[in-house]
């Protein structure tokens, strides 16, 4: 309870900086040096926030459709090959840095935000494809062998069944996916994709602590907020299937 | 009916099972038992084709169960197995519906049928239809499995160890509401288990597996007084074998004319109630309901298998 009321408050918090941020300057004021603007005022940080998130989403959703895919393919039996392959390529995606991608993407996609969306791509893969694989290998037997015994085919036994009894697994996978991409997708602004890392990066080049500290903090606020979010749906998905005793 | 004919599945080198032929008769219960790896449960899922065979033929009823798609055949067998395996996202009436919505029944007729078969299992539609499986004890989720089993109305059921995770007492009530059903509802069963008690308890006929051989197959009468081989008589378990062969008989069935004192015991009390009674009362004979005693001499005549 007392966990919610604070978690709606730093939810207020955010959305008041963001709609109003020159009335919080004087919290910034302390950070700066020789009379620097305490608020980052060159691009509005809603509107920064707001391309911040829709690149995440939009990475999330391409690397959680990606990945549960892959999942599923090495589940079923003539994917099985595919394994070790599938593990690779998301392993790889993973390990490879985000700065390196974006180094390599620009050249062919130029700058803004279509580099920032394929390393935030490939980097949010591995989360997801692991806890996909990871809920589909270890799903009840006696449920699926009494699906298989029904009469279910496997299309069926994978739309009806085994993915529902997965999502909680899968869901906490994107959690993990999103909450990763939300504080990678700054360094795109190095490559000029509008998102939270400009307020960060201006920061830095103008020695002004100021503007590093909100970018940093509007960031860890939005992380902070989604993992809960995802947590609560989460929950209420594996209390419906039994998998958790009612709090 | 299902008439098994030289079925055997080898995986590489080792054979599971080896060829079995065997018929089980419409409406009768067949219970397979044997140790683990015996290869029964192996030979019961290869009648639903949940394992192929490797050589052999399965009949149900006069189709060879091989011209049919596995996934039809099996919405046409009714399957529960131990731990029910209900689906735990979906309703209690969701679960009884699966296979009648699987083969296109109209709404209205499933939802007849689940509630009918609710309140034949002693759970009342209204509490439980909308109730989840984790909501359930173990006693009632079983009862919904074998009920899910049962929803489209198959003429075959095939069970496995469907009450090995219930507690002595539930499986007992268990197993009695499971024959009163099949009886009720004249289903041609066949049920997997390792306890000699159970299989003696349901079954019409009895198959003795061990090592992926068939030793023995027939009425529990025979079985256990005439065990083919020394692992049958093992498995039958020499100090259990006289009580077995009591709870087989009703006393109304070997009730003698005459008089005995004390209150009358029911005519469908089995035989090995009956000498409990006996021997917990001091007593050598005992009054049958509707006239006529039962005597300590008939069920020890019994107990040695004479006269079955």
């Amino acid at each position: 309870m007392i966990a919610r009321l604070i978690l709606a408050a730093l939810a207020c918090l955010l959305v008041a900086f963001l709609l109003t941020p020159q009335s919080f300057a004087w919290l910034f004021v302390p950070l700066t040096k020789n009379g620097a603007p305490p608020i980052y005022t060159q691009t509005g940080l809603l509107s920064l926030t707001l391309s911040h998130l829709g690149l995440v989403a939009l990475a999330s959703l391409a690397s959680t459709i990606v990945a549960v895919g892959l999942g599923v393919l090495v589940t079923r039996p003539a994917g099985r090959e595919f394994l070790p392959l599938a593990r690779t390529i998301t392993s790889i995606g993973q390990t490879f840095p985000p700065v390196a991608v974006l180094a390599l993407a620009v050249p062919a996609m130029g700058f803004g935000a279509g580099p920032t969306l394929v390393a935030l791509f490939l980097y949010g893969l591995l989360p997801i494809f692991e806890n996909t694989l990871t809920a589909l290998q270890n799903l009840p037997p006696s449920v699926i062998e009494a699906a298989r015994g029904m009469g279910l085919t496997r299309r069926q036994r994978l739309l009806q069944v085994e993915l529902p009894l997965a999502l909680p697994v899968i869901l906490a996978g994107v959690r993990l996916s999103v909450v990763i991409s939300l504080a990678t997708a700054t360094i795109g602004s190095t490559v000029a994709a509008h998102t939270l890392g400009e307020v960060i990066i201006a920061g830095l080049l103008s020695a002004n602590t100021a503007f590093v500290v909100q970018g940093g903090l509007i960031v860890g606020l939005i992380a902070v907020l989604i993992y809960e979010g995802f947590q609560q749906v989460e929950k209420a998905t594996a209390r419906r299937i039994g998998q958790m005793q009612q709090e | 009916m299902i008439r098994i004919e030289n079925l055997s599945k080898t995986y590489g080198d080792t054979t599971v099972v080896q060829p079995v032929s065997l018929t089980i008769e419409k409406g009768h219960i067949a219970a397979l038992v044997g140790t683990s790896g015996s290869g029964k449960t192996t030979l019961l899922r290869m009648i639903n084709r949940l394992v192929e065979p490797s050589s052999g033929k399965v009949w149900i009823g006069d189709e060879d169960a091989a011209t049919i798609a596995p996934h039809l055949l099996r919405r046409r067998i009714g399957y529960a197995i131990q731990g029910h395996g209900l689906f735990p996202h979906r309703t209690l009436a969701q679960n009884i519906a699966m296979v009648p919505q699987l083969l296109g029944w109209k709404p209205r007729d499933i939802s007849d049928r689940v509630d009918e078969l609710l309140t034949l299992f002693q759970l009342d539609p209204a509490r439980f239809r909308d109730r989840m499986p984790h909501q359930l004890s173990g006693g009632q989720q079983q009862r919904v499995g074998v009920a899910r089993a049962l929803a489209a109305r198959p003429e075959v059921l095939l069970m496995d160890e469907p009450f090995g995770a219930l507690d002595p007492v539930i499986r007992a009530k268990a197993q009695d509401d499971l024959r009163d059903i099949q009886r009720q509802l004249g289903t041609t069963l066949v049920i997997v288990t390792h306890d000699m008690e159970e299989a003696v308890t349901l079954g019409d006929r009895i198959a003795v597996m061990d090592k992926g051989v068939l030793l023995q197959y027939g009425p529990p009468t025979e079985i256990l007084t005439h065990p083919a081989t020394p692992f049958v008589e093992a498995l039958i378990g020499k100090a259990e074998r006289p009580f077995r062969l009591l709870s087989l008989s009703h006393i109304g069935d070997i009730a003698v004319p005459g008089e005995a004192e004390g209150p009358a015991l029911p005519r469908d009390t089995s035989a090995r109630d009956a000498l409990a009674q006996c021997l917990w009362l001091g007593r050598d004979r005992l009054a049958v309901q509707g006239g006529g005693v039962v005597t300590l001499e008939a069920l020890r005549t019994r107990a040695k298998g004479d006269g079955a």
